[in-house]
């Protein structure tokens, strides 16, 4: 029976959703549907939900029809005696069944709702799961593997679960300034981060992909911009994933140089990349942003050793591209305004050459 | 005031020294209508920015200052002034007395209103925000901390929202005290408590949820004031206060928030539905026993809004039975109010066109109410357009229709002319087509993952189409309402004359002049039932033989 309702009312959700015609199509699912979980917790969450939604179309399809039925019926017609209907003041049984009712199905709601909480909130994780710190900045993510000693920001890489490798993810989230609020909905439901508070929620994801999230709760100027994106890697992609954050090739500039050759070929630009570091250690930029095994540690802005292993830059608001980059380092302020990095006022030819030496950091 | 009071024009005159109750409340619906135009201005550039994605016609600042004065007026300065103005005119005309308790007071309550009006919206002069001079509020209406701190809320915008809340809360106290007096204390011969209209019954419950939740928000006001001046420490987590606690306090005020807005809906649908159906309400005694219960209730379900802070799972276990609980005695309402029109004979005239189409709306929004409740789906939808869709539906759907189904009900007794049918036949289509293609998308952009409040969203992620309808249905709403603003202007000059009882009704108000004397009744009348003008028309077959 609940069976039946489920496919019918997916059916119907999915028509709903049917404008899309990414859905579930490609590798990223640019559409992060609620009601196209792709883990343990936001499919317990989208059962009790199916469950609720069929209850309160049942209750909807029912009082409609008494409504409809009652205005159709009972309008009055031009053929009318002028004579008033008869006057009925109540019934106390009418009353009563349509109180009973109620009362039980709010019964029956409770019941399944205490249970799905339970299921999610009150989930013993193993020991040695998986644990991502992530930390709300207005308006990025600061994301960190505590057991790894990686960090990186906006991005989160995990990886998948399988009934043979059960893989759950902690995910411990704090603030740094405002309330913030965790949410990729294919993966779990939304949490706060809360100042002086350490929330936790988790997830685990059965499928491969890029999911997409973001800050849901209103945290100022640039809470639109507030993107997050999940990476659930196999096992051993996961893996090698760890392995190149850690730090094997970071902030060394000749290996740096030996890794983009591919890309920039010439002696020129290794020069150039050259000149842009000397620009990024001796302005600003490093009192707020770090790269591993450099003198810059700052920790306001978003850690920048891995910078180009990212897909977007200023938390979702734009692509990763040279382009976009140079036009970031020229003036955050156009592509993310009310953001709290400053124009540091560099040449166009200063500019060009950190935006060599960021591509750099692989 | 004392020289000017003779330069000023006749009018204006009156209107600034009047206590009298019927005055006091045109005053509060016109200013309400105006605060509504201005709110609604805003929700239009909203909308208008959210049509496609990357636009650029609003930029961040400006967008979150808009949504934080739309939701804040819409609230304070458009739902408050009109419940609270119905109420006044017409609380003491139909227990049928002459005025209310105090006047002088009520006088007191319009007038800190437009205060606090004027406060909220002198921002965009004095309230130099973090980029310069002349912005207002933009910390949303719920003014989370610690965005409310000093340190994230540079200069004075915050406060005056914080100061014009504060005084928004003292008009309205006064106001419910007044009208808890009045109906207790001057009701007419005759007009026991079981025989007062049920609008009457509501707006008293109305009085007494004020009294208990305005406090908690000027409470947290006052707090919130001196951590940003006296270096107090509630809220400001940055020296170790508490980001949780002003959200305990905002939502203990909040949620009875929404039924102090939702009640009076529920107020005049009870009065129109019975007059043009024919037939009593069905079900007097438990739909006054409802109405108390969800008033009860709703004091305790605050935390439901906070199901995403990281509560326990006992808490938000309670908090999500208490909500539902209270679908039991709201559902009982809607049965009821569909009992009465059971059997009757429905004059589909334009006051209760409104009122069943605020029965279909309201009843999605209770549906969506109860998804909410259920604290899994409120972890993923907590802050999604599908709330914004859920509490439109509750407050366009339901309190505005309501409101609408009044002005077309009473608007006869006030001026004393019907308002045009053609321009609000109109005015009904228009305004339903154009908010059902603005709202209901939104449930399924906030099942597709749009949070809200975002000034703007990338263009690949499904949710284009639902904000361009969202956009479009804007449109037709705004229509509407111009017709509706032109309908008011038009009929009071060329409207049809409406008489005493236009609509053939059975409380008080209708027993007397339209529109109403200086002191409504010459002669205070005497009433034996529920429906003493029933009684009068049908000697034969009164009311009272029946209770
Ligand atoms: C008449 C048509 C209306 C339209 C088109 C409209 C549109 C909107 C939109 C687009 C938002 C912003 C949603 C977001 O991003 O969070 C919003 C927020 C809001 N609206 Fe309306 N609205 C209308 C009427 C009303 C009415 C009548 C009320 C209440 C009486 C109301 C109360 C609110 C509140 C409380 C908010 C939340 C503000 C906040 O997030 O701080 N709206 N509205
Ligand atoms: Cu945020």
């Amino acid at each position: 029976m609940f069976c039946k309702c489920r496919v019918v009312l997916t059916a119907l959700l999915l028509t709903w959703t049917l404008w899309i015609p990414r859905l579930a199509m490609s590798e990223v699912n640019t559409v992060p549907s609620s009601f196209h979980p792709c883990s343990v917790p936001a499919r317990a969450i989208y059962e009790l939900s199916v469950l609720v939604l069929a209850i309160c179309s049942g209750i909807f399809v029912v009082v409609t029809a008494m409504l409809l039925f009652v205005v159709v019926r009972y309008r009055r017609r031009p053929t009318d005696s002028a004579q008033e209907p008869p006057q009925i003041y109540g019934s106390s049984q009418i009353e009563l069944a349509w109180t009973v009712v109620p009362i039980i199905i709010t019964l029956v709601l409770i019941l399944v709702t205490a249970r799905t909480i339970g299921e999610i909130q009150n989930k013993n994780l193993p020991e040695d799961a998986l644990m991502v710190e992530v930390i709300g900045h207005q308006w990025w993510w600061e994301v960190g593997y505590p057991q790894y000693g990686v960090r990186t920001a906006n991005e989160i890489h995990v990886p998948v679960s399988s009934s043979a490798h059960p893989a759950p993810t902690r995910i411990i989230l704090k603030s740094a300034d405002v309330l913030h609020s965790f949410w990729v909905p294919q993966l779990a439901g939304k949490m706060q981060l809360v100042p002086n508070k350490i929330n936790m929620t988790w997830i685990e994801p059965l499928q491969t992909g890029v999911y997409l999230g973001s800050c849901a709760q209103y945290c100022g100027a640039q809470h639109a911009f507030m993107l997050l994106r999940v990476i659930v890697h196999t096992p051993e992609g996961f893996q090698r994933w760890v392995a190149s954050q850690k730090g094997l090739f970071a902030g060394s500039l000749a290996t740096a140089a030996a890794t983009t050759s591919r890309r920039v070929s010439s002696k020129n630009s290794t020069d150039l990349a050259a000149n842009g570091r000397k620009t990024f250690f001796s302005t600003a930029c490093v009192s707020c942003h770090r790269i591993d095994g450099t003198t810059a540690q700052g920790t306001f802005g978003p850690d920048l050793t891995h910078l180009m292993s990212r897909h977007t830059i200023g938390a979702g608001v734009a692509k990763n591209t040279h382009q976009n980059l140079a036009t970031w380092v020229r003036d955050p302020q156009l592509l993310k305004p009310g953001c709290f990095m400053p124009d540091m006022h560099l040449t166009p030819s200063q500019i060009h050459e950190v935006v060599t030496y960021l591509e750099t950091l692989q | 005031m004392g020289a000017g009071r003779k330069a000023l024009p006749g009018l204006v005159q009156e209107l600034v020294y009047t206590v009298d109750h019927k005055k006091l409340g045109m005053m509060y619906l016109g200013s309400g209508l105006v605060f509504f135009m201005l709110a609604g201005i805003m929700a239009v550039a909203i909308r208008v920015q959210l049509a496609v994605p990357n636009n650029h016609f609003l930029n961040p600042s400006a967008f979150n200052q808009f949504f934080t004065m739309h939701g804040t007026t819409m609230v304070f300065l458009v739902g408050m002034p009109l419940i609270l103005g119905l109420a006044n005119y017409l609380v003491p005309i139909m227990i049928g007395t002459r005025d209310m308790a105090f006047p002088r007071l009520n006088a007191f309550g319009f007038w800190i209103f437009l205060f606090s009006g004027f406060l909220l919206y002198f921002s965009y002069l004095g309230g130099s925000g973090v980029y310069g001079i002349g912005s207002a509020p933009d910390v949303g209406w719920f003014a989370y901390s610690p965005l409310t701190a000093k340190a994230f809320s540079k200069g004075h915008s915050t406060d005056y929202w914080t100061l014009s809340l504060l005084a928004g809360g003292i008009g309205s106290i006064a106001t419910a005290i007044n009208l808890i007096a009045t109906i207790f204390c001057l009701r007419c011969r005759g007009m026991t408590l079981n025989r007062m209209p049920l609008f009457v019954w509501l707006n008293a419950v109305v009085a007494f949820l004020i009294i208990l939740a305005m406090p908690p928000l000027s409470a947290c006001q006052i707090m919130l004031c001196l951590d940003r001046y006296l270096g107090a420490k509630f809220f400001d987590t940055q020296a170790g206060g508490s980001a949780i606690l002003w959200q305990h306090f905002f939502w203990i005020f909040g949620h009875p928030e929404v039924y102090i807005l939702i009640l009076p809906a529920f107020a005049i649908i009870s009065e129109v539905i019975p007059v043009f159906s024919r037939k009593p309400i069905f079900g007097y005694p438990i739909m006054v026993m409802a109405s108390v219960m969800i008033a009860f209730i709703s004091l305790g379900v605050w935390a439901h809004h906070m199901f995403t802070v990281g509560m326990s799972s006992v808490s938000n276990t309670f908090f999500s039975a208490s909500t539902f609980v209270i679908a039991v005695p709201t559902g009982i309402k809607i049965f009821n109010w569909i009992g009465t029109m059971y059997g009757g004979k429905l004059r589909m005239e334009l006051p209760l066109l409104f009122s069943i189409a605020f029965l279909f709306q309201f009843l999605i929004a209770g549906l969506t109410g109860v998804m909410l409740a259920t604290t899994p789906f409120d972890w993923q939808l907590n802050d999604s357009y599908f709330v914004v869709a859920h509490f439109h539906y509750v407050l366009v759907g339901g309190l505005l229709f309501s409101i609408f189904a009044a002005f077309y009900y009473w608007y006869p007794k006030m001026i004393g002319r019907m308002l045009d049918g053609a321009m609000g036949r109109w005015h009904f289509w228009l305004f339903l087509v154009g908010f059902h293609l603005t709202f209901f998308p939104q449930h399924i952009m906030g099942i597709l993952g749009m949070p809200r409040r975002i000034y703007s969203y990338p263009a690949d992620r499904g949710w284009e189409i639902g904000n361009l309808l969202s956009s479009i249905g804007v449109i037709f709403q705004a229509t509407g309402i111009l017709i509706f603003l032109i309908n008011l202007l038009y009929s009071y000059y060329r409207g049809r004359r409406a008489g005493d009882d236009p609509w053939d009704a059975w409380t008080l108000e209708w027993a007397t002049t339209s529109p109403p004397a200086e002191y409504n009744f010459e002669k205070l009348p005497e009433v034996h039932s529920a429906r003493p003008l029933w009684d009068l028309k049908h000697p034969d077959e009164p009311d009272w033989k029946h209770n």
